[in-house]
């Protein structure tokens, strides 16, 4: 390798770790600030201030969810919980079809006067676990997992299992 | 001595191979026969795996048949953030060695990646309406990708943006290399911050969390998508190199009428 070539690679090389070294330090530093949604339990820490929006990310706590229908607009009251701590929400509006109890969701609002947290708009989060609704259901019946409790077991354990009317 | 003799033993010095194979001319007696065959395979593998996908798999036990979108969401993003790796690559390449293929390459793969970001955004934000209720989020996911696309549409113009070719070669292989540092943060902010989307469900280290009949179209399509993506970017160096020398006939045509 020519001197030349040898100069400009040790150059690109020793700037790349500079550079990686950078970025990696600066997002170190911003990474509360990049997070989409806040958890319940940062939000009973930091205590937000009425009135000021955010975004608030959880699963919905199963048995919480509560829905009145005012004049045709449902209105649903749940706690969001992160396992340690949990928030109430009201959010008035048609859900994502996604929604239910033991769904992971990020709402957007700010917390009102009463301690709830008033729900603009509410997202449904869902997991990156994918199979057919046959081998769900046959976990299900075997008490080996609920999908409102918590992620799914170990992939192995049902990915190759067999299932009537899922051998396509 | 012959030939063979010769390229044998030039190509045993360090590096040589590479050398060796990065001569327009030669690429172009490599990748011309080859573009046909391989263009007939990219088309046969992702329309068997889109099929397979969209008419035979099951359906997913929470998302339904949305789910399906991810049989052209998730390969066209694994090529997207590929492409970006090769761009980097060649630009590597372009900027130390002063390769003219490296050079050929970095045109000519920023608009075919730029095309399938655009595909992977596309169809992420159709298959977001239906499940979380939202086209589009600022989270970190869905942000670094949307950098990603920038990313190539920068490099896109800044590589064609001046006069003498050269410069141009040199600042778009800067460009391309300092965004890759965007590729890690793609492929790790599911990990490293709360993000609307969800979090890899394939994983080399790990055990995967798809159903067998789910993975075997998605792993096939995601072949085609890779397969298509190389297919053009070849095709288009082609192209370009016999512009070139279509260019350089025709000035000469033009000297000797004068």
């Amino acid at each position: 390798m020519r001197g030349a070539k040898k100069r400009r690679l040790y150059l690109v090389l020793a700037i790349g770790l500079c550079l990686s070294a950078a970025v990696g330090l600066s997002l170190a530093a911003f990474s509360s600030t990049l997070t989409f949604f806040l958890s319940p339990r940062a939000v009973l820490a930091k205590h937000p201030a009425p009135g000021m929006n955010f975004r608030l990310g959880g699963i919905v706590q199963v048995g919480t969810v509560k829905t009145v229908i005012n004049a045709g607009t449902p209105t649903t009251s749940f706690r969001v919980t992160d396992g340690q701590a949990s928030v109430p929400v009201v959010y008035t509006g048609l859900l994502p079809d996604l929604f239910r109890e033991g769904q992971g969701i990020v709402a957007i609002g700010a917390m009102n006067a009463s301690g709830q947290f008033a729900a603009d708009e509410v997202l449904a989060k869902h997991g990156s676990t994918y199979m057919p609704k046959d081998v769900e259901e046959s976990l299900k019946n075997a008490g080996k997992w609920n999908p409102a409790f918590g992620p799914a077991p170990a992939a192995d354990t049902w990915n190759t299992m067999k299932v009537k009317g899922s051998g396509s | 001595m012959n030939e063979n003799v010769m390229m044998a033993a030039r190509m045993s010095k360090t590096g040589a191979w590479l050398h060796y194979f990065a001569n327009p001319g030669r690429f172009l007696r490599f990748a011309r026969p080859a573009l046909p065959w391989a263009a007939a395979i990219s088309i046969a593998l992702t329309v068997a795996g889109i099929v397979w996908g969209y008419a035979f798999a099951p359906a997913d036990w929470q998302q339904g048949d949305a789910a399906r979108i991810m049989y052209v969401h998730v390969p066209a993003a694994w090529v997207a953030m590929s492409g970006y790796a090769m761009l980097a690559g060649v630009s590597f390449f372009s900027i130390v060695w002063r390769h003219p293929l490296a050079n050929l390459a970095a045109e000519e793969v920023g608009p075919v990646g730029a095309g399938f970001t655009f595909v992977c955004l596309v169809s992420g934000a159709l298959w977001g309406k239906p499940m979380w209720g939202a086209y589009w989020v600022w989270d970190a996911r869905l942000t670094s990708v949307l950098v990603l696309f920038f990313l190539y549409l920068g490099h896109i113009a800044l590589i064609r943006a001046f006069d003498n070719p050269a410069h141009g070669h040199r600042a778009a292989a800067i460009l391309a290399m300092v965004g890759a540092i965007n590729l890690p943060i793609i492929v790790f902010s599911v990990q490293w911050w709360n993000t609307l989307h969800q979090g890899n469900t394939i994983s080399f280290t790990g055990g995967s969390k798809i159903y067998i009949t789910m993975l075997y179209p998605l792993l096939i399509s995601t072949l085609g998508f890779y397969l298509s993506f190389l297919t053009l970017v070849c095709a288009r160096m082609c192209a370009a190199i016999m512009e070139r020398r279509t260019r350089t006939l025709l000035v000469a045509a033009a000297e000797r009428e004068s």
